[in-house]
């Protein structure tokens, strides 16, 4: 918990940079707002101020600058307006008991983290089935590798849709499932790279002593290659839960789906709502976050358990 | 006397490299008899630790014939015929020191009681009773290196093949290592063939010196110890043991060929 003063210091920092910019963001929304209030605006109308700079509103207009801080319809929302939204969609909707009204975030967050949770477990699963393949036979070492690198320079917004196309066209009425596959296809990847790292990682010396055993390959599986790759397991299991629920957010957009953070983000687009964009957007970041940070308490404790010097 | 453990007759290996072929090793006829102390000591690159993988079946001659316990390598590795010591302790990070000598016995499937019994005598055999469930990095470098002598001990294989185990601790531990070594080859009788570049170390634990000399890798000289089987640190300092010392360093400076 040592960590906690330098961390909080850069979120201060964040936050006051977000703060700040809030004012030459809002600017000419703010004073478009004035104006038609009646209040005096320097210069008048809005299309005269667009060839003006932002900085140069600023200082012909500092009584309007404190409106951008509480406008409806804000180019950039204040930290306390997303805080605001964020509250009403989640706590204030579980104290009215309706936390999973279709306008709570609880409701699509939850949406969210079920593909992501499919994905990661799907994407987890076939990435150390595929650094098994690779690293115990030649042909899949030569033959899978190359296409895991190009699968992973494919855009994945250009791929999302085909993948929902695809299993509509299938005749798959679950739409949580080409979301689930979206975000394994983005998942397994770290994985599959570390544990093949991971399962090379005992040294020569190390695989021939347990030849001088007379161990088969399952023994020196099990034994050697299986617990050496554990630290590396973990590293990339974080990097692969952050990594699915990206997948299924962007699984998310261009779906028409009406529900999961991806969604309120692109209705919050094509509505105007920034408010619930932001909230969306702030949603994830901490469902991340703590999906992370579960896998990281995991770790310690498996690591510590299995002796590893931490 | 009965058959020798090992025997080499004009055993050969070649590395095929990029820069053209390494002759590791040329023309090694060697035999090693039951209950010896063999040291094989030389500069880097005369096929020292080659000829010891090769009669620990890691590495395949190309001429020649060795046989281990009258078999091939590759029989002898099967019947685990030798327990193997590296340079580098390699315990297992994850395995206490009682897992890591459990580790041999689980692979060759001893049955629960046996597994415990041998672990507890093979920690006392190297004096680690007591650190059974500490994790290697608890332990200094020295308490490593006995803890992977006691994983080759653990199960009955009735040759120890050492390479350089002491290479990598400092003198005042190795020496302490080398008595332990001395003792427990008295206790257990084992055959013991060692790896080593330091000459007071090979002529204290030896009973018999195989000087060696590289490229290509090949016999000096072999060296019949004189000294007695029962020997302390004390006789580093007698005429004998200095004269067993000054005819290594002849071989060796004999077999050098530095152009």
């Amino acid at each position: 918990m040592r960590n906690v003063v330098p961390v909080m210091t850069v979120l201060a920092m964040l936050v006051a940079f977000w703060w700040v910019s809030v004012a030459p963001m809002n600017m000419r929304a703010a004073l478009d707002v004035a104006e038609r209030a009646g209040d005096t605006v320097v210069p008048t109308g809005s299309v005269e101020r667009r060839s003006i700079p932002v900085l140069r509103l600023l200082l012909d207009n500092p009584q309007h600058i404190e409106s951008g801080y509480s406008l409806k319809r804000p180019r950039l929302p204040t930290p306390s307006q997303v805080g605001a939204e964020l509250w009403k969609t989640t706590g204030a909707m579980v104290i009215k008991g309706r936390a999973f009204s279709k306008r709570s975030l609880i409701h699509h967050g939850w949406i969210t983290l079920q593909s992501t949770l499919w994905g990661f477990l799907l994407g987890t699963t076939l990435g150390i089935l595929g650094a098994i393949a690779i690293v115990y036979s030649r042909v899949a070492n030569m033959s899978l590798m190359p296409w895991a690198v190009i699968s992973q320079t494919i855009p994945i917004v250009a791929l999302a849709p085909m993948i929902i196309v695809l299993s509509n066209q299938l005749g798959i009425q679950e739409r949580g499932v080409p979301k689930a596959i979206i975000a394994a296809y983005l998942c397994y990847f770290p994985v599959l790279v570390s544990m093949v790292k991971g399962l090379r990682s005992p040294s020569a010396s190390e695989l021939d002593l347990l030849k001088t055993y007379g161990a088969g390959r399952l023994q020196s599986f099990l034994k050697l290659r299986l617990p050496a790759s554990v630290p590396f397991l973990f590293t990339s299991l974080k990097v692969g839960i952050a990594a699915a629920l990206v997948g299924t957010i962007v699984g998310e957009l261009p779906t028409g789906a009406i529900s999961g953070l991806g969604a309120r983000i692109l209705i919050g687009d094509q509505f105007g709502t920034p408010l619930a964009i932001w909230s969306a957007l702030f949603a994830a970041a901490i469902l991340a976050g703590v999906l992370v940070t579960l896998l990281d308490i995991m770790q310690r404790i498996t690591l510590h358990k299995m002796g590893f010097r931490a | 006397m009965s058959e020798p453990v090992v025997q080499a007759r004009d055993l050969s290996l070649t590395f095929k490299t990029n820069d053209g072929p390494v002759h590791a090793l040329s023309n090694v006829s060697l035999d090693i008899n039951q209950g010896e102390f063999v040291s094989f000591i030389g500069p880097s690159g005369c096929g020292k630790t080659t000829f010891l993988r090769v009669i620990a079946d890691l590495e395949t001659p190309t001429g020649g014939v060795v046989t281990v316990n009258g078999l091939s390598p590759g029989e002898a590795r099967l019947k685990r015929a030798y327990g193997y010591v590296f340079q580098a302790a390699g315990l297992y990070p994850w395995r206490t020191i009682g897992g890591n000598i459990r580790l041999p016995l689980e692979i060759m499937g001893y049955s629960k009681a046996e597994k415990k019994a041998r672990v507890a005598s093979t920690l006392e055999l190297v004096e680690l009773a007591g650190f059974e469930k500490k994790f290697p990095w608890q332990l200094s470098g020295g308490m490593q290196q006995r803890a992977s002598i006691a994983r080759a001990l653990a199960f009955d294989a009735d040759i120890l093949l050492m390479d350089e185990p002491f290479g990598a601790l400092d003198e005042i531990v190795r020496d302490h290592l080398n008595e332990q070594l001395l003792s427990l080859w008295s206790k257990t009788g084992k055959t013991i063939a060692f790896v080593t570049h330091s000459i007071p170390e090979a002529v204290f634990l030896s009973s018999k010196i195989v000087v060696m000399s590289p490229r290509p890798g090949r016999i000096a000289d072999v060296i019949d110890s004189p000294l007695p089987k029962d020997r302390s640190l004390e006789i580093r300092d007698t005429p004998e043991f200095l004269e067993i010392a000054h005819r290594v360093r002849e071989g060796l400076r004999a077999g050098h060929s530095y152009d």
